[in-house]
């Protein structure tokens, strides 16, 4: 072979190679002889950032429960006649009516005619006019601003001015959002860069919303796990996030540190000592802080008390106010009105550069805008009827009727589960769920790992089974090693939560005794 | 290379610490830079681009504040013919869809007389597929079943009876969300492996915008304006060649009806497309969003998929596709509520399982969305009470769109230096225009791309908002814009009259 050839030869093995690592068209001898090709999206050859996401809350647990109930449907016998859907806080869903405000306004600005009908009333008909005004061609269904409706942004402003006690909010910090998710999404798109060592390091509470986590597979970040205390009903520590950021400077970029308060899906509601703490850690750590606030309004606990990390933030002075990034969320799918469908959302950034703020823009952008019936709902939300006004009656009633409800099935279940010998329940002081701690005997935690399952999975899975009830393992949020969790939420009806309940306690006792 | 880039990298560092150092010197208080800056931000997103929304529009949303705080321009109004905004040019919808969605919004209203049966029937069968039946429940994430089965059988009408599964259908918050999914999903690789993908130029700049976001590699196939922006295999062939040299070529992307082009494929073409396809193992993403908006006579929109299974099971069974639908254009031009689909045929189940895990991440599109959607794909039937109404207004919306596509070409070629091919079909002209050298001396001047330089003129002396060529991309040395075709007929002539007037000021000041 001389040395043309030997070359030639080298660069088609090397082609050949290479065609088949790039997943070129690979033939395929079928057994009659048939070429046959590899198609061209496979799961080898698709985005490997995607493969690594997962989202327990709509898992595979989720999708066995939409299974069985179509069984159901179909006649097959089972021990259970409905399944519930304890898995996600679905309010509407768990039967939760809308507010009555909210939904006359939202038809009146899909159909104008309704303006001139007496059975609505003013106040509705003067909110739906003045969102309509704010429209392109008086019409929800003219995009909007990238950044969301003029209005409705002051309108936020004004309502977080009005909660953090005059703290002042200006509206072009507001974005509005498709659900908070969109907006966690989006700034941390805007955070993730480097690689390797130097790769974003993004440190998240564990148990955490797998929003989080999914988030970050996809953009490719590191996940900084940081524990909170079981045993001090689901607290933050500050020790532990030292320990948590110092190990991670080993291996990546530590950049950003979210926070869920009131917690997903722990329910703890941070007080306000432990939130002045997390400021001065992120501004000592040189952290962006994210603060996920969706449940603001769902605090139950006597002595508890939501406080925004924006008004505890410019309440520490200007050293911290002026200094420390942070990006703050809410959302109209949780609270008192539920309305999860909507999509509608906002976030308000303090402190952003004013450069990547202009890179916020552009990328928002190019999703055109956020639904706008979504963003004529978040409008209603941050400026609900006020007193003297024909619908404020109705609205206070609907809506303490709601949080009040929700108040007594926190109390509820933390007592009813933490009756049953095995399992243990931190108080729901916020929030929507209750994360109880499970012990699940050794006996099943083998035969668990034997079919390839964690062991609360296993457990979730037999619950299903037996009882129509769709909780979601632990495993799904993170946990210790060793401990095992499921997140039920407290939405459903206080009748049929009862039920639950103690089917909940049944189970367990039964499952048990099984395997021990 | 890499290791010097590190290096560069690492003295720029050094540079920017020691910077910050002096500050905390001068003035004594310890002052740090932010965590998220320019150059410490995601550097995919730093290379994103979307004219459409660009400098260009920000500059006339200023201009508008400007007029309302009582400045004086030689105008008195802004319009901003940049975006294919239906309701905002002035379009009324459809009043079947909105009583429907102000029903879903407030049952109450089912009792109401002054509704329609089949408006009632409508909601009432939306609602019943609610978790609780309200919109505000979530709903699964690949979207409402009950929706996805009528998408199913408005493709199946569309495409002469070929099957569509509802189980291929995954509803979205407009096409865009779905087309940035459908990419996300295809890319992988790193350097010449990098997954590569062929958009048109011009192209819509999502896909431009979405590929950087992405780091996937653009691989540009130009569309042939001399032949009414025609699509030639040929060409197809030359990119894709010309790109297996630097990247993995894996996706085809098609516009059609074309945005911001405006033209129809045939059937003929759309053949050849998918044989290309096929012969080049790419994954097909046809973006068909303006299936209705067709007015040039012997033009007809042919779907992807259609084509796709008239050619037979050797193409059919094998060829992967995804197509995308949305509620913003056609005669509803519901933007605002950001509805849309896609459909997939042949994707792997592996992947397709890993798909719906995705979108499950988003937990589901907006709900009145959906609703909409379902509107759209089961419209009033001839028996129905609403039948006649519905089909006068989605009659009168698409034949002045017909009449103003018509108009525009019209009054364009008249102008000695705007050449512009028929629009026969989607929402937009795109004709090229002659910039005299001292123009583009000019630009060049004042760092400007040269047909920006003109949109600016032109957005400054007469209050029309254009999107320049180059956000769309266009051949060297060419210049063109953007224009939507929605205002109203009267307005719309002002409009290009005063384009005409502005073109030929703008011509004689630089020649």
């Amino acid at each position: 072979m001389n040395h043309g050839t030997a070359l030639l030869w080298k660069r088609r093995a090397l082609s050949s190679l290479s065609a088949t690592r790039r997943g070129l068209p690979k033939e395929k001898m079928s057994e009659n002889g048939i070429m046959s090709r590899a198609k061209v999206l496979t799961i080898d050859t698709m985005n490997p950032t995607v493969k690594k996401v997962e989202y327990a809350v709509r898992g595979p647990i989720v999708q066995r429960a939409v299974e069985l109930e179509r069984e159901l449907s179909e006649g097959m016998k089972k021990p259970f006649a409905e399944v519930i859907k304890a898995n996600i806080g679905d309010a509407h869903a768990m039967g939760q009516q809308p507010i009555t405000f909210f939904r006359q306004v939202l038809a009146l600005c899909s159909y104008p005619e309704l303006l001139s009908d007496s059975t609505f009333p003013e106040d509705a008909k003067s909110r739906a006019c003045r969102i309509l005004q704010s429209c392109g061609g008086n019409s929800m269904g003219a995009y909007s601003a990238s950044q969301g409706i003029d209005s409705v942004r002051q309108d936020v402003a004004r309502y977080i001015e009005r909660r953090d006690g005059g703290v002042a909010c200006d509206p072009d910090n507001i974005y509005l959002t498709t659900g908070a998710s969109d907006g966690i999404v989006t700034m941390l798109k805007l955070l993730v860069c480097g690689e390797g060592t130097t790769r974003t390091g993004v440190m998240i509470p564990i148990p955490q919303y797998p929003l989080y986590s999914a988030a970050l597979a996809e953009l490719g970040a590191v996940q900084i796990d940081y524990f909170l205390n079981e045993e001090k009903c689901w607290s933050l520590d500050i020790t532990e996030l030292q320990r948590a950021v110092n190990e991670a400077r080993q291996y990546c970029n530590p950049r950003a540190l979210c926070i869920i308060n009131p917690g997903n899906p722990t329910g703890q509601v941070q007080s306000r000592q432990c939130i002045e703490d997390v400021i001065r850690f992120a501004a000592k750590e040189r952290l962006f802080l994210m603060a996920d606030e969706v449940y603001q309004d769902n605090v139950y606990a006597e002595g508890c008390q939501f406080h925004s990390f924006k008004k505890v933030l410019f309440e520490m002075g200007p050293e911290y106010a002026e200094t420390v990034e942070l990006a703050s969320f809410h959302s109209t799918s949780k609270c008192y009105m539920g309305e999860c469908g909507f999509r509608g959302g906002y976030m308000e950034i303090i402190n952003m550069d004013d450069e990547v703020k202009d890179q916020l823009t552009k990328l928002l952008s190019v999703r055109l805008c956020p639904p706008v019936p979504g963003q004529a709902l978040m409008d209603l939300v941050v400026n609900p009827p006020q007193p003297g006004e024909p619908s404020y009656g109705s609205f206070i009633k609907e809506r303490t009727a709601t949080l009040s409800a929700l108040a007594e099935k926190a109390k509820l279940t933390e007592q009813v589960l933490n009756t049953v010998q095995g399992i243990s329940c931190n108080p729901v002081q916020g929030a929507m769920y209750s994360f109880p701690r499970i012990t699940i005997p050794e006996k099943a935690v083998k035969e668990a790992t034997e079919k390839g399952q964690q062991p609360d999975m296993f457990y979730c899975m037999k619950m299903l089974e037996e009882t129509g009830i769709c909780l979601v393992p632990g495993s799904g949020f993170g946990q210790k090693d060793g401990t095992y969790h499921f997140r039920m939420t407290i939405l459903p009806p206080t009748d049929k939560l009862k039920i639950l309940l103690n089917k909940v306690k049944e189970f367990h006792q039964r499952f048990t005794q099984q395997y021990s | 290379m890499k290791s010097m880039y590190k290096i560069t990298l690492q003295l720029q560092r050094c540079a920017r610490d020691i910077t910050n150092m002096s500050q905390q010197a001068v003035n004594g208080i310890s002052h740090r830079g932010r965590v998220l800056t320019l150059d410490s931000m995601n550097p995919n997103v730093k290379r994103v681009e979307y004219a459409v929304r660009g400098p260009i529009v920000q500059r006339a949303v200023q201009i508008e504040k400007e007029l309302k705080e009582g400045v004086k321009k030689p105008f008195t109004e802004v319009i901003k013919a940049n975006i294919g905004d239906a309701h905002a040019m002035g379009q009324k919808p459809i009043t079947f869809f909105r009583q429907v969605l102000a029903l879903c919004s407030y049952p109450a209203l089912l009792e109401d007389s002054k509704f329609p049966e089949d408006v009632k029937k409508r909601a009432q069968r939306i609602l019943e597929a609610c978790g609780g039946h309200s919109i505000g429940a979530y709903s699964t994430s690949q979207g409402i079943e009950c929706i996805r089965q009528d998408v199913a059988r408005y493709i199946e009408k569309r495409d002469g009876g070929i099957p569509s599964n509802p189980d291929n259908i995954y509803l979205s918050t407009g096409a865009s969300d779905a087309i940035v999914t459908i990419l996300k999903l295809l890319v992988c690789g790193e350097g010449r492996d990098r997954t590569g993908v062929m958009i048109s130029i011009p192209q819509y700049p999502l896909y431009s915008a979405a590929l950087a976001d992405l780091g996937a590699v653009q691989i540009n196939y130009y569309l042939d304006e001399d032949n009414c922006w025609s699509l030639n295999i040929a060409e197809l062939r030359r990119a894709l060649n010309a790109a297996r040299e630097h990247c993995n070529p894996r996706v085809l992307c098609i516009i059609n009806p074309g945005n911001p082009t405006g033209q129809v494929q045939s059937r003929q073409c759309i053949e050849d497309v998918i044989r290309f396809a096929k012969e080049e193992h790419l994954f097909l993403m046809a973006d068909e969003v303006y299936q209705d908006n067709v007015y040039a006579e012997g033009c007809q929109f042919h779907s992807f998929k259609k084509v796709l299974f008239e050619m037979g099971p050797e193409y059919s069974n094998t060829v992967e596709m995804a197509s995308f639908h949305s509620t913003s254009k056609c005669y509803m031009g519901e933007c605002g509520f950001r509805g849309g689909y896609m459909e997939v045929i042949n994707l792997d189940p592996e992947v397709k399982a890993q798909l719906i895990k995705l979108v499950s991440v988003r937990l589901c599109p907006p709900v009145p969305g959906q609703a909409l959607l379902d509107l759209v794909v089961n419209p009033p039937q001839p028996d129905e009470p609403s039948y006649a109404t519905f089909m006068t207004e989605r009659t009168a919306v698409l034949s002045t769109l017909a009449e103003k596509a018509r108009l525009t070409e019209q009054i364009f070629n008249t102008v000695p230096g705007i050449t512009c091919n028929p629009v026969q079909g989607a929402m937009y002209t795109f004709p090229c225009i002659t910039l005299p050298q001292k123009a583009i001396d000019k630009a060049k001047e004042l760092g400007l791309v040269p047909d920006m330089f003109y949109c600016m003129r032109l957005l400054e002396e007469d209050g029309i908002c254009l999107v320049p060529g180059s956000g769309f991309g266009q051949r060297e040395g060419t210049y063109h814009f953007r224009m939507t075709i929605l205002p109203p007929t009267d307005k719309l002539k002002v409009v290009l009259q005063k384009i005409r007037e502005f073109h030929l000021r703008f011509t004689q000041e630089f020649s």
